[in-house]
């Protein structure tokens, strides 16, 4: 096992109370596996990304264990988990376009980062270059100043300083978002080339877009208003999901070749709860077309079969 | 209902704010003192109401007496009703330019834009302080008046500098678009559309105009080039250096005004951080 | 970048002309005859001010078309001349000046260089714990709302009246004769010190407060908030910051050159300073219309040198402007 999540629950403090963003959230992945993370926007996907790499106020550590390789993650602890960052652990952010510093050559901030986290620079210089190949970025990129550089660019530069040190587990939030689509092509295969180089291990790859995740990701991991709805490989997401959740989420994408009068785009009627008070249970019940009576309680995350699971009383009724 | 909602959500924060209170309760005492003062003080400014010259404070005489047996605590109270008067009409004088240069420039944009933008620039440059003092110095009489309708005519360009940003990115979002296409008229997309979105800053300009103002009062009246009549905290300072109260060791002549110009302009400062906090939740602490 | 300096030097440029043109007006706007007004205002007798009468009819042209007096102005003032001071009779205005400017540079650029740099320096300190905010910060807060001439003169106070070791009048001994001699140098520092300290509070105070939010707002950036996820030690972090938030500070120095100035002209008053500003203050009560726009003239020139010095620091500092994206408007 690579990573282990055990019942993690973050919440965000504010005046008003706590918003339970990730209430319980319990999931592995292994070794070279590609995770995909997605959901509407709220569902809580990006809490988890900050309750691994950052989890400072208004976020709030309640429960919940993080196991990497062997070991368990301080995720509380913002300064023990600096020993993790970036060797272990690391992340390509959402903001990644104005990740690096406007007023600072690269190849300058390269290497003070490095320099701070007791890496030598120089002798990992060739490795930079080889980095820089993969992501198809020119070697005099580093003399340059990121004003200078496109969306496009920024964003394959952040993907190999975030990298460059070969951590364990990746995790790349919302990256495709703000490109247009032949680019997004372009990163998902560079991702995938990463891990297929063993220079990451394995990826968690955050996106509201789950076409995306079908280019790139071995599995899926669907979220719901701060719960885990589904987990399953990207086939089985994509043709047979089981969580009705998923089900309506993949219905509701266009297919290419299939005109609106064929057949009708459906939405999910209806919007997300808020999460400062939510309903008890599972809360995707006031949605759901078939939710019944069980539904007023949590459903847990359940392996249905092989390498899928599911948090739904009605599937997991179906197959006691 | 939207503006309704944000105003008690400010108020909320606004009333829990540390810095606005401290500040806005140390510039209302003082105010509350220039209001009141006056006719609680025993003499009037000038009167030599002291035969035996300068005493330091006494029962009678709270603040001492100067050289010539002045009240200072009346010349205090009253000097302080100046600061306020200039600070107002100074201030709100500035900010009123700023934000009409500014604005005019942000919305209308192409030549308009040009030509206030480099008159902003050229008035910026410029050290007011000395354009000041050669105006007044040409002046024989000067009231307060005047004097505040000079500070405020040369104190306008950096609030005109930040309307004018703001304006410009207020300009090209896309509800004043909406309004436009919708066919609302010029001036009501102005007061209606975009000056609520400016008056947070608004507020913080004002109030830091009011301290500079008094400020530029402050050194203006030391000088001496300040009002020909009446007295004003920065003349009384002017007075105890000329007449040697710093020789003679007479602190209570020139101690108190600068104190009070210090606390009021401090607390100006301080109340502004505070509002920029309750208006701006990054900065909020939790 | 050359449309950056372009911009400046059109601004400067007309900002110059605008104010010789004040200069030349003001007196032209007064009623009656501008010499007569001049000359009956300042303390002569008799002789002198016949000659000086003639002098400035002469100098001044009236005779001549207003355009062409205009001329004549400027051209005097390309020339070096900037006429005779009245109060200080016969010497010229410019000789006058350029005898007080090294007591100015003297107070003013050590003042304006060491508060900025010591004044971002403890920003950037006491931002770095919620204690250290709280307890520097109104500090900051009580310098820069001082005013100028009350700090000096409660400098002057404690330290030349209560204390009585310092000096409080002068920028050397009325004993001494300037010669070079350890003697002279170290009396010069001594009545240099309370007006520099004065001068250096009060600006510090205003350094400290604007660099302190500036690097809060730098720490909450996202190059900030990258460099923490990727476990960077918060000395580089805060190093980034602070770099960044230098940026705007040093633009803000150009725009607080204004204000020091005039803190600089009543500092001088209360110590009796030979500076500029005492000149213009004695040219005010003494009615030198010459000396009086000679000082304006040296204090736009000198401000509007301090503000090109500045834009070029900006440059040199600021990777953005010279790749042509300036970073500030207008």
């Amino acid at each position: 096992m690579s990573l282990t999540v055990e019942n993690l629950r973050v919440y965000y403090q504010t005046l008003r109370g706590d918003v339970k963003a990730l209430d319980g959230a319990t999931f592995t992945l292994d070794d070279g596996e590609i995770m995909g993370l997605a959901g509407e926007s709220g569902c809580g996907k990006t809490t988890l990304a900050h309750s691994l790499t950052r989890l400072s106020p208004p976020l709030r550590y309640v429960e919940g264990r993080v196991t990497l390789d062997g070991q368990e993650l301080p995720i509380a602890d913002m300064s023990r988990m600096n020993d993790f960052r970036m060797k272990k652990l690391s992340v390509i952010p959402q903001y990644a376009m104005n990740a690096l510093n406007p007023t600072r050559k690269i190849g300058t901030i390269i290497r003070d980062l490095l320099r701070s986290r007791h890496v030598e620079a120089d002798t990992s210089l060739q490795e930079l270059y080889r980095r820089l190949d993969l992501v198809r970025l020119p070697y005099d990129i580093l003399k340059r100043y990121p004003i200078e550089l496109s969306g496009g660019m920024k964003q394959r530069m952040v993907m190999v300083v975030s990298t460059l040190l070969n951590p364990s587990l990746l995790i790349a939030d919302e990256i495709t978002s703000a490109l247009d689509v032949a680019t997004q092509k372009a990163v998902a295969e560079m991702l995938v080339e990463f891990r297929d180089r063993a220079l990451v291990k394995s990826m968690v790859v955050i996106t509201h877009d789950v076409s995306i995740l079908y280019q790139l990701a071995d599995s899926i991991l669907i979220m719901y208003a701060g719960q885990l709805s589904e987990k399953a490989s990207t086939q089985t997401i994509i043709r047979a999901p089981r969580h009705p959740y998923t089900k309506l989420l993949i219905s509701s994408l266009p297919t290419i070749g299939v005109r609106h009068a064929e057949h009708k785009l459906s939405g999910i009627p209806g919007t997300t709860p808020l999460l400062l008070d939510p309903p008890a249970g599972c809360r995707f019940r006031d949605r759901c077309p078939v939710a019944f009576s069980k539904c007023s309680e949590v459903p847990p995350f359940v392996e249905v079969t092989d390498g899928h699971w599911v948090a739904c009383w009605k599937e997991s009724e179906t197959h006691a | 209902m939207m503006k309704t909602k944000k105003g008690s959500e400010f108020l909320f924060f606004a009333l829990r704010n540390y810095k606005l209170r401290v500040g806005l309760t140390v510039v209302l005492v003082f105010l509350a003192i220039a209001l009141v003062g006056p006719s609680l003080a025993r003499n009037t400014p000038f009167a030599y109401a002291n035969p035996l010259g300068a005493e330091p404070p006494s029962g009678e005489y709270w603040f001492g007496t100067t050289t010539f047996g002045q009240d200072v605590f009346a010349q205090f109270v009253h000097g302080l009703r100046a600061t306020f008067v200039v600070g107002a009409i100074g201030g709100g004088l500035g900010t009123f330019l700023g934000v009409l240069i500014g604005f005019t420039a942000g919305y209308r944009g192409g030549l308009v834009d040009e030509v206030l933008n480099m008159l902003t620039n050229i008035v910026l440059v410029i050290p007011t302080m000395a354009v000041l003092l050669i105006i007044t110095a040409y002046l024989e009489v000067r009231g307060i008046i005047t004097e505040s309708i000079f500070i405020g005519l040369t104190s306008w360009p950096w609030v005109a500098r930040a309307i004018r940003a703001q304006t410009f990115s207020l300009r090209s979002r896309e509800f004043v678009d909406l309004a436009r296409l919708s066919g609302m008229k010029p001036w009501k997309i102005v007061f209606c559309e975009i000056a609520p979105n400016m008056m947070s800053y608004l507020l913080l300009a004002s109030i830091l105009q009011f301290g500079g103002a008094t400020l530029n009062a402050a050194t203006l009246d030391f000088i001496g080039l300040g009002p020909t009549t009446g007295i004003s905290l920065g003349l009384m300072m002017n007075n105890a250096v000329l007449w040697g109260a710093l020789l003679l060791g007479f602190w209570w002549w020139f101690v108190p005004p600068g104190l009070a110009i210090t606390l009021i302009v401090g607390a100006l400062y301080v109340t502004n951080v505070g509002l920029d906090e309750v208006f701006n939740p990054k900065l909020r602490e939790m | 970048m050359r449309r950056y300096f372009g911009r400046k030097l059109l601004v400067y440029g007309l900002t110059f002309f605008l104010a010789v043109t004040i200069d030349w007006m003001i007196p032209r706007f007064m009623p009656g005859d501008p010499i007569a007004n001049m000359l009956s205002r300042a303390a002569l007798n008799a002789d002198a001010a016949r000659i000086l009468y003639t002098y400035y009819t002469h100098a001044f042209r009236l005779d001549l078309p207003i355009w062409q007096q205009y001329v004549n102005f400027w051209n005097a003032l390309l020339h070096g001349d900037l006429g005779i001071s009245t109060y200080l009779f016969p010497t010229p205005v410019v000789k006058v000046l350029l005898r007080a400017v090294p007591y100015d540079l003297a107070l003013l650029i050590p003042a304006i260089l060491l508060s900025w740099l010591a004044g971002n320096r403890f920003g950037a300190f006491a931002a770095r714990t919620k204690w250290l905010d709280n307890t520097l910060l109104p500090l900051g807060y009580i310098l820069t709302a001082t005013p100028y001439m009350w700090l000096g003169i409660l400098l002057a106070w404690v330290f030349g009246i209560i204390l009585g070791v310092l000096p409080i009048a002068g920028a050397y001994s009325y004993s001494m004769t300037p010669h070079p001699s350890w003697l002279f140098v170290g009396d010069v520092l001594k009545h240099w010190f309370l007006p520099f300290a004065s001068l250096f509070l009060v600006q510090f105070g205003g350094w400290a407060i604007g660099m302190r939010n500036m690097i809060i707002y730098e720490l909450e950036a996202d190059y900030s908030h990258y460099l923490e996820a990727l476990g960077a030690p918060r000395r580089l972090i805060r190093d980034y910051a602070f770099r960044n938030a230098l940026l705007p500070q040093l633009s803000g120095l150009a725009l607080q050159l204004g204000v020091v100035v005039a803190g600089a002209l009543v500092t001088e008053v209360v110590f009796s300073y030979p500076g500029i500003g005492s000149l213009l203050l004695a040219g005010i009560q003494n009615q030198d219309y010459f000396l009086v726009m000679g000082c304006f003239l040296f204090i736009i020139i000198g401000v509007l040198l301090a503000n090109f010095v500045i834009d070029i620091a900006y440059v040199l500092v600021d990777p953005r402007t010279r790749r042509g994206m300036t970073g500030e408007t207008g």
